[in-house]
C-alpha cells in the first residue's frame, strides 16, 4: 500500500495499469521568460473546452483580472510588477520588469486529489494526467482541499438540465484542467499550447521538455537572468515532480505558487490503518450494543 | 457474453484484472471517458480562413458541423502565424456564432423613440430611394467658383478596414459613379 | 503611409514579419506589438532567441517593453527629437553606410537655392505663407529643375495632400534630360547630406534627454545599437504603428526613421527595413483599393475641384517622366475600362470629364463639419464605430443626429447605431430622442466566416478566406449589400436623361452571383481587380502589360498579378513547411509577389550580395535573381545607365533600386509631395505641458486646426496661463484582449472578463499629486469632455523630467462606450481635431488633460464641470495672450 499511496515514486500512480494502451507521459513545460501575456492560452482554453465565462470583475492587480486557477478558468496569466531589472547585470535600464505566468493545472505524479476521489470520477489517463470524469463527479468536493494548488474547484453555476436532482440548484461539480483529453485522444496538441504565440507553452512527452527545460535553464543562466529557475521539473520533489511544470523568473511565492508542494495525502496509508483500527473497535462495540440489547 | 461483459464491467472486477487496485487509472474510466474523441474530428468540413481582427493576417481554420461555426482554431500551414492565435483570434468562434450578434434588420423612424422591424428587402429599397433623392437634391456640376464639381457633398460612406478587397472595390467603384466624394475609412484613426 | 511612399515610392511596410528573425537589432517604436500584434510579435522572439538586440521606445512599460533587451521611456509626443538625435549621432560620428547612402539614396543631390531651412528661419521652412497656412513647396525643389508644368493651384506640388501625394508617385518636377545637379562627393553646402546635417546638428544627446525625458546614456545605447547592428554584414529594423502616425506631425515621425534606415543602408534588405503593423485586417488594403476619398485604386489621385484642368494636364501633372509612374497613363486609363467598360473611350477621354471632383479636405472630420452645418444628409457606416474611434467623441455623435438618414452595417449594434437612445449626449440632455430626425436603418453584417474575399495584411499580402456557412436571417455581406444597392439604384435610374446619371448607367456592374441570397462572386471581383485583356477577357499576369490606349483593364493596378493564370493566387496555401522562410507560395503580395519591396538593394551597386549573411537578390550575370522576386526590372544589368532621351523606367540607372521613384533613389530630403517639411524636425503637439526648446515655433505651423468651431475647443499649452487647468500629458492605446472601438470584442464573454472596465494608468507619484485611490475613480478631463475610469497605479509609466520639469502622463485605453457586455466612458470623447495636414489624422498620441480623484458629474452637471473648467483656462489665457507670432512671418526668399 505504502508503495504507491503517499511515497515518491518515478511513475504516476495509476498510469501502468494502462498496460498495452499506455501513452508516453505528455505534460506541459511553461517556459515565462518568453511569455508576453497575451492570455491567448486562457482563450483558447474556455473555447475549446467550452467553459462558462467567470465574472466581469476588474481587479487593479496589473493586467490581472482572472486572479486565479478555478472551476471556470484553466489556465490563468499572473502578472507581476516589479523593481528589479531582467538580467543580474543591470540590463534592462529603468529596473522595471513584469512578469507574466500561465499557470495551469500540474498534472502531479502523486496527486492528492486522485487519492481522495471517493467516487473515481478523478482518474489518470493513459497519457499520464489527471482529468475529472464529469458524468461520475458528484460534486462531494473531497478533492478540493486536497490539491496543494488551489487548483481544484466547484463550479458555482445553474445546473445543466442533464444533472441528477440532488445537485440541488447549482451544478457543483469539480472542474479543472484536463490537458485537452479529447484532443490528446485524437493526436492534436492542446489547445492552449497551440494558441500560444511565442512557445512559452510548450506541449510534449514529458522527458523531451525536461531536457528542454534543462537546457533553457542552462542558456538563460548563462545570460544571468535574474532570479531564473525550474519549479516542478524534479521528480524527487514532494508531489514527485508536475505532469505540468515551468521556468520561472523569480521564486514561486512570487507567482502565488507554493515553494515546496507536498502531496496532501503523503500520510494516507498511516491513516488508513489507523482507520482500520478504529472501524473494528467501533465494529465490535456495535456488535456488543447489539448483542446486549437482545438479551 | 453479455453477462460477462457486464461484470468485467464492474469497477471492481476492472480494479483487480486490470491492476489497477486503488482505480485511478483504467479501471476507474467511464465508457464517456473511454470514448471520447475531439469534436473537430467529427466536422463535417474545415474550411481554411484568415483571422478578421489585425492586420497580421494569421490563418484560421474553420471547423463546420450541421450548418455552424464548430471551432475555429489557427492553421498551421501559414508561415505568419505558424497556427497561433492571439486571445482576440482564439475568440473568433465566439464572435461569430455571438447571441448578441444582430440577425435583423432594425428601423428607427425621423424621431422615433424605438426600434422597428423591417424587411430587408423594404430596407434596401428605402435606402436607394434616399441616395437617389439626396443625390438629386443637392448634386453639383459645378463649384461655387465655377470649377467641375460633379458630386455630392450630401452624403458620405464611412468604413473599410475590416472589410474584404473586393468590397471595398464595389464601394469606391459606386461611389466614384455616383458622385459620392467623402468616402473614407479607418486609415485616418 | 505617405511618409514612406514619400522616402521610398510606395505606401506599404518595406518587409515581411518573418524576416524579422533575420534582423540583428529591432527597434520598436510608436507601437506596442507584443500586445497589439502578439502573433506577428513571434519573429521579434525568434531574433532575441537569436542574439538580436531589441529595443523598446515608449511613454509605457508595456508587455513589448517586458521583452524587450531594453526600454527607454520618453515623452509621448517627443520621438522625433529622439530619431533626429539618432540622426546627428550618424552623421556626427561617421557611421553611415557611404556607398548605401552616395548610391542609393539622394544624399548628393543639390537643391536651389531658393531653400531655407528651420535652422535658418527658428522652425520655418522656405516658402511659408502666413495667409494661407500654407508653404510654397517649389521652394523646396532639386536645383536646375523646374516644377512641372500644370493648371491651377501648385504651391505645394502634385496632389492637395494625402496618400497619393505622398506616394512617391506622380514624381513632378524630376524631367529628364536635366539629371539632377549632384556632388558625388557630398561636399557642396547644398547637397542633401550637407543640409541633412546642419538640420540635426543641434539634436544633441544633451536635447535628446532634456527634451524627451531619457536619460543621454539611454539614448546612446540605442544609438550604439542601430550603428553597431547595420552595414554590410547586419541589419536593423524598425517596427511601428498608431503611435507615430496619430499626431499633427505624424508623418514626419516616419520619415525620421527613414532617414536612419537610409543612412545605415537598411533598406531592401533581409531582417531590415520598415514595418508599419496595421490594426485592422484589411486596413492596408483599404488604402490599396482605397475606401478614401482622396484616392483611386493603386494610388491614383482623384480629379480635383481646383487643380490640374482637363485630361492632358491631368495626365501631364501625374505622369512622371522617370520611374515607373511614368506609365500613369495606363493605370488610369485600365481602371476606366474595369469601371465603365466600352463606355470609357478615347473619344471621350475616359469619361474624365463626368468624373467627380475632390477638394483639399474631404476626409472624415471635414464630413463631421459638415454634418454639424447641416450640409450633410445621409450617410452609410460600414463596419467602423465613428462614436467611440473617432476622436472629440461628442462632435461626433452631434453631427450623426443632424442626418436625415443613416445606415450602420455591423455585426452588433454599436454606439454609432444607438447613439439616438444611449449616447452621453442623450444623457447630458444636449440631444433628445424625440427631437433627433435621423432615420437610422440598422442592417446586420455577415462575418469573414459566411463571406469570400481576401484581406491585404500588414505586409501587403492578399489573403483569401472562404465562405463557411451560411450568413442567417438578414445577415448580408458588404459586398452583397453594395452590389444590390448600386444593382437598385442603376435599374431606377435606367432611363435618367439627367448628365449626372450618365456614369452611373455607364458602371460595369454585371458580375455573377450564387446562390438562394444571389450572393455576388468574390472570386469574379477579384478577377476584374487583377485585369484583363479587354478584346479576349484574358487574365493579364503583371502591371507591365497595362497598356494606355483602352486594350487593357484593371481595378488596381498594383494587384495585376493576383489572378495570374485565371488562377485566384492569393488563396494559395503552400505550408511553410514545405518552402523557405520567404514562403512565396503562400498567398500573393503586391507588387508582383515581392516580399521585401526594393530588394536590389540587397546588392550592391555591382549587384553583389553585400554580404553571404545578408544576401537576398543578387545580379548572376544575365539576370536578378535571388531568394525573393527581385523589385527590378530582370535583365537590367547593374551597369546600365539611361540615354539622354530615355522615360519611365528606362531612365531608372542599373544602380539606382528604388524604381517608384522619379530618379530611382530613395528620398532622404523630399523636395515634394508632402506638405509640411521636406525634412523632419520636433514640433511639440498641438497640445503640450512645454515649449519647443529648438525653435521659436512651437507646433507644425501647417497642422490642421479648427480654431473657430465651437464644437473642438482646444486646452491652453506650454506656458499659456489656463495651461495648469490641464497639466498632465495624456495618451491612448490599445490592449491586447480588446480590438480598437471594441464592437468585436466588448461583445465576447471570453475577452470582456479579461479587460472588464475602462481605466487609467498613472504613476505613484501621480496618484499622491492627484489624490487618487489605487482601483478608485479618477476623471480625466479636456477642454472638449470628461471621462471616468476605475485607477490603475503603476511604475510602468513613470513621471519624466523635462525641461527641467517633471511631468505626468496619463494613459488610456480607448476601447469601450456605452455598448456590450463591458461598458465604459470612451477615451476618445477628450480627443481634438487638430490633423496632421497630409494624411488627417488625429493627434490621440499626445495632449494634455487634467485629473481628479472620484466619478465625473452625471447628467448635465457634466456639461457643467467641463465648460466650467474650460472657461476658468481659457479667461485666464484671454487676459494674458500668447501668441505663436512665427505663424506669421513670410519666409520666401526674395
Amino acid at each position: 500500500m505504502s508503495s504507491t499511496l503517499g511515497h515518491p515514486a518515478a511513475a504516476p500512480d495509476g498510469w501502468d495499469a494502462y498496460g498495452d494502451d499506455q501513452q508516453p507521459r505528455v505534460g506541459f513545460f511553461t517556459d515565462t521568460s518568453v511569455c508576453i501575456g497575451c492570455k491567448a492560452c486562457e482563450v483558447a482554453c474556455k473555447e475549446w473546452n467550452l467553459i462558462p465565462e467567470d465574472g466581469l470583475s476588474w481587479t487593479g492587480e496589473s493586467y490581472d483580472n482572472t486572479s486565479a486557477l478555478g472551476a471556470n478558468t484553466w489556465r490563468h496569466v499572473a502578472f507581476i510588477e516589479q523593481e528589479k531589472p531582467l538580467h543580474t547585470n543591470g540590463d534592462g535600464s529603468t529596473g522595471l520588469r513584469w512578469l507574466m505566468e500561465s499557470d495551469v493545472c500540474k498534472h502531479c505524479t502523486h496527486a492528492a486529489c486522485l487519492d481522495v476521489c471517493p467516487t473515481g470520477s478523478l482518474i489518470r489517463t493513459e497519457f499520464g494526467t489527471v482529468i475529472v470524469q464529469q458524468d461520475i463527479c458528484n460534486g462531494c468536493g473531497y478533492c478540493v482541499p486536497a490539491c496543494p494548488f488551489g487548483v481544484l474547484d466547484k463550479r458555482h453555476i445553474a445546473k445543466p438540465p442533464e444533472l441528477p436532482a440532488f445537485h440541488g440548484n447549482e451544478d457543483g461539480r469539480v472542474w479543472k484542467c484536463t490537458l485537452c483529453y479529447d484532443r490528446l485522444k485524437g493526436g492534436h496538441e492542446p489547445a492552449c499550447a497551440k494558441a500560444c504565440p511565442t512557445q512559452s507553452i510548450q506541449f510534449g512527452p514529458l522527458d523531451e521538455l525536461r531536457e528542454r527545460a534543462d537546457a533553457r535553464l542552462a542558456k538563460l543562466s548563462g545570460e544571468g537572468w535574474n532570479g531564473v529557475q525550474l519549479y516542478g521539473r524534479d521528480p524527487d520533489d514532494g508531489v514527485g515532480g508536475f505532469g505540468a511544470f515551468f521556468l520561472l523568473l523569480d521564486d514561486p511565492e512570487v507567482y502565488g505558487l507554493p515553494p515546496d508542494p507536498i502531496v496532501t495525502t503523503k500520510h494516507l496509508g498511516e491513516m488508513w490503518s489507523s482507520m482500520a483500527a478504529a472501524a473494528t473497535v467501533l465494529v465490535a462495540g456495535v456488535a456488543c450494543a447489539f448483542i446486549g440489547r437482545r438479551r | 457474453m453479455a453477462l460477462r461483459t457486464l461484470i468485467a464491467s464492474w469497477p471492481a472486477v476492472r480494479q483487480l484484472r486490470e491492476g489497477d487496485a486503488f482505480a485511478r487509472g483504467p479501471a476507474a474510466q467511464s465508457p464517456r471517458t473511454r470514448d471520447l474523441t475531439p469534436r473537430i474530428d467529427h466536422a463535417d468540413r474545415v474550411v481554411e480562413s484568415v483571422c478578421p481582427y489585425c492586420a497580421v493576417g494569421c490563418g484560421q481554420l474553420v471547423y463546420v458541423k450541421d450548418g455552424a461555426v464548430d471551432h475555429i482554431e489557427g492553421d498551421p500551414a501559414s508561415p505568419i502565424s505558424r497556427g497561433r492565435l492571439c486571445p482576440k483570434g482564439q475568440a473568433s468562434k465566439s464572435l461569430v456564432e455571438s447571441p448578441l450578434r444582430e440577425t435583423k434588420v432594425k428601423y428607427r423612424r425621423p424621431y422615433g423613440t424605438r426600434w422597428e422591424e423591417l424587411d430587408l428587402d423594404t430596407a434596401m429599397e428605402m435606402i436607394a430611394d434616399r441616395i437617389i433623392e439626396t443625390r438629386a437634391a443637392s448634386w453639383d456640376y459645378e463649384t461655387e467658383t465655377g470649377a467641375p464639381a460633379n458630386r455630392t457633398m450630401a452624403i458620405g460612406n464611412l468604413g473599410g478596414a475590416t472589410l474584404d478587397n473586393e468590397e471595398n472595390y464595389l464601394i469606391k467603384k459606386l461611389t466614384v459613379a455616383l458622385g459620392i466624394v467623402q468616402v473614407e475609412n479607418q486609415a485616418r484613426i | 503611409m505617405p511618409s514612406l511612399g514619400a522616402s521610398f515610392g510606395r505606401g506599404g511596410a518595406t518587409d515581411f514579419q518573418q524576416d524579422l528573425q533575420n534582423s540583428d537589432c529591432i527597434v520598436i517604436m510608436g507601437s506596442n506589438m507584443a500586445e497589439n500584434h502578439p502573433v506577428g510579435f513571434q519573429w521579434v522572439m525568434e531574433a532575441r532567441e537569436r542574439g538580436a538586440t531589441v529595443i523598446h521606445i515608449d511613454p509605457r512599460f508595456t508587455r513589448t517593453s517586458a521583452m524587450a533587451s531594453k526600454w527607454v521611456g520618453i515623452r509621448a509626443g517627443s520621438d522625433i527629437a529622439f530619431l533626429g538625435g539618432v540622426v546627428n549621432y550618424i552623421l556626427q560620428n561617421d557611421l553611415w553606410f557611404e556607398e548605401y547612402v552616395k548610391h542609393y539614396t539622394n544624399a548628393p543631390v543639390i537643391i536651389a537655392d531658393t531653400f531655407a531651412d528651420t535652422e535658418d528661419l527658428d522652425g520655418l521652412f522656405s516658402g511659408w505663407d502666413p495667409e494661407k497656412g500654407k508653404y510654397d513647396t517649389t521652394t523646396w525643389r532639386y536645383e536646375g529643375m523646374e516644377m512641372h508644368a500644370s493648371a491651377g493651384n501648385r504651391e505645394e506640388g502634385f496632389g492637395p495632400s494625402g496618400h497619393q501625394a505622398g506616394h512617391g508617385g506622380a514624381g513632378g518636377g524630376l524631367r529628364h534630360g536635366e539629371p539632377p545637379s549632384e556632388d558625388p562627393d557630398l561636399q557642396h553646402p547644398r547637397c542633401v547630406f550637407q543640409i541633412l546635417k546642419r538640420h540635426y546638428q543641434r539634436y544633441t544627446p544633451e536635447l535628446v534627454a532634456d527634451l524627451c525625458g531619457c536619460s543621454v546614456e539611454e539614448f546612446l545605447f540605442v544609438c550604439e545599437a542601430l550603428t553597431q547592428n547595420s552595414g554590410r554584414e547586419r541589419t536593423s529594423a524598425f517596427c511601428y504603428a498608431v503611435g507615430w502616425t496619430q499626431h499633427t506631425v505624424g508623418v514626419q515621425y516616419i520619415r525620421t526613421a527613414a532617414i536612419i534606415q537610409q543612412l545605415l543602408g537598411n533598406m531592401g534588405r533581409p531582417g531590415g527595413g520598415i514595418v508599419a503593423l496595421r490594426g485592422h485586417a484589411s486596413i492596408q488594403g483599404s488604402t490599396d483599393i482605397p475606401t478614401l476619398y482622396d484616392i483611386l485604386p493603386g494610388y491614383l489621385s482623384m480629379p480635383h475641384t481646383e487643380y490640374y484642368g482637363d485630361f492632358e494636364s491631368f495626365m501631364q501633372a501625374n505622369t512622371s517622366p522617370t520611374g515607373f509612374w511614368g506609365h500613369f497613363k495606363a493605370y488610369w486609363v485600365s481602371l476606366m475600362k474595369s469601371y465603365f467598360g466600352e463606355h470609357a473611350t478615347a473619344d471621350n477621354d475616359w469619361l474624365f470629364k463626368q468624373l467627380p471632383r475632390i477638394d483639399d479636405d474631404n476626409s472624415v472630420y471635414f464630413t463631421v463639419d459638415q454634418m454639424l452645418e447641416g450640409n450633410v444628409k445621409g450617410y452609410i457606416i460600414a463596419g467602423e464605430n465613428p462614436a467611440v474611434g473617432n476622436s472629440n467623441g461628442r462632435a461626433n455623435r452631434l453631427g450623426l443626429a443632424k442626418l436625415d438618414w443613416l445606415v450602420v452595417r455591423d455585426l452588433v449594434e454599436i454606439e454609432s447605431a444607438s447613439f439616438w437612445y444611449d449616447s452621453p449626449e442623450i444623457e447630458t440632455g444636449e440631444l433628445e430622442t424625440k427631437a433627433i430626425p435621423t432615420e437610422v436603418f440598422f442592417l446586420p453584417a455577415a462575418a469573414h466566416t459566411e463571406k469570400d474575399g481576401s484581406f491585404t495584411n500588414t505586409q501587403r499580402l492578399l489573403q483569401w478566406h472562404r465562405q463557411a456557412v451560411e450568413p442567417r436571417d438578414d445577415c448580408r455581406s458588404d459586398l452583397w449589400f453594395y452590389f444590390h444597392l448600386g444593382r437598385r439604384i442603376r435599374e431606377k435610374l435606367a432611363d435618367s436623361k439627367e448628365p449626372r446619371d450618365e456614369l452611373v448607367r455607364y458602371l460595369r456592374w454585371d458580375y455573377p452571383t450564387h446562390g438562394q441570397l444571389d450572393e455576388p462572386s468574390a472570386e469574379a471581383i477579384l478577377a476584374e481587380i487583377n485585369g484583363s485583356e479587354t478584346a479576349t477577357g484574358a487574365p493579364l499576369d503583371a502591371y507591365t502589360k497595362l497598356r494606355d490606349d483602352g486594350s487593357t483593364a484593371c481595378g488596381c493596378w498594383i494587384y495585376c498579378g493576383v489572378f495570374k493564370d485565371g488562377v485566384n493566387q492569393a488563396a494559395r496555401r503552400k505550408p511553410h513547411w514545405e518552402q523557405d522562410y520567404v514562403a512565396a507560395e503562400w498567398a500573393w503580395a503586391w507588387p508582383a509577389n515581392r516580399r521585401t519591396i526594393y530588394n536590389r538593394a540587397s546588392a550592391d551597386p555591382n549587384g553583389d550580395p553585400w554580404s553571404e549573411r545578408k544576401k537576398l537578390v543578387w545580379w548572376d550575370g544575365t539576370k536578378w535573381t535571388g531568394h525573393d522576386v527581385p523589385d527590378f526590372e530582370p535583365t537590367k544589368a547593374p551597369d546600365y545607365r539611361p540615354g539622354k532621351d530615355a522615360t519611365a523606367e528606362d531612365a531608372i540607372a542599373g544602380d539606382h533600386p528604388f524604381i517608384m521613384q522619379a530618379d530611382g533613389r530613395s528620398w532622404l530630403f523630399v523636395p515634394q509631395g508632402l506638405v509640411d517639411a521636406p525634412l523632419p524636425t520636433h514640433y511639440e503637439p498641438h497640445e503640450s505641458p512645454f515649449d519647443n526648446p529648438l525653435y521659436a515655433q512651437r507646433a507644425n505651423p501647417r497642422r490642421q486646426q479648427r480654431k473657430k468651431a465651437s464644437y473642438d475647443p482646444y486646452n491652453p499649452v506650454a506656458d499659456e496661463p489656463g495651461a495648469e487647468v490641464y497639466p498632465y500629458v495624456v495618451t491612448t492605446y490599445r490592449l491586447t484582449e480588446h480590438h480598437t472601438a471594441g464592437g468585436m470584442t466588448r461583445t465576447i464573454p471570453y475577452l470582456s472578463e479579461l479587460q472588464p472596465e475602462m481605466f487609467c494608468e498613472v504613476s505613484p507619484e501621480l496618484a499622491a499629486e492627484a489624490g487618487l485611490e489605487a482601483g478608485g475613480w479618477a476623471t480625466i478631463f479636456t477642454a472638449r469632455s470628461a471621462i471616468e475610469a476605475r485607477v490603475l497605479v503603476t511604475n510602468r509609466i513613470p513621471p519624466v523630467t523635462v525641461q527641467g520639469r517633471t511631468t505626468h502622463q496619463v494613459g488610456l485605453p480607448y476601447h469601450w462606450g456605452a455598448r456590450g457586455l463591458t461598458t465604459g466612458d470612451s477615451a476618445n470623447d477628450l480627443g481634438h481635431l487638430a490633423l496632421d495636414p497630409n494624411v488627417h489624422i488625429m493627434e490621440s498620441k499626445a495632449m494634455t488633460c487634467g485629473i481628479r480623484p472620484g466619478r465625473r458629474p452625471r447628467g448635465k452637471a457634466l456639461t457643467e464641470f467641463v465648460t466650467e473648467l474650460r472657461e476658468q483656462a481659457h479667461s485666464r489665457r484671454e487676459m494674458a495672450p500668447r501668441h505663436e507670432p512665427e505663424e506669421t512671418r513670410k519666409t520666401s526668399k526674395t
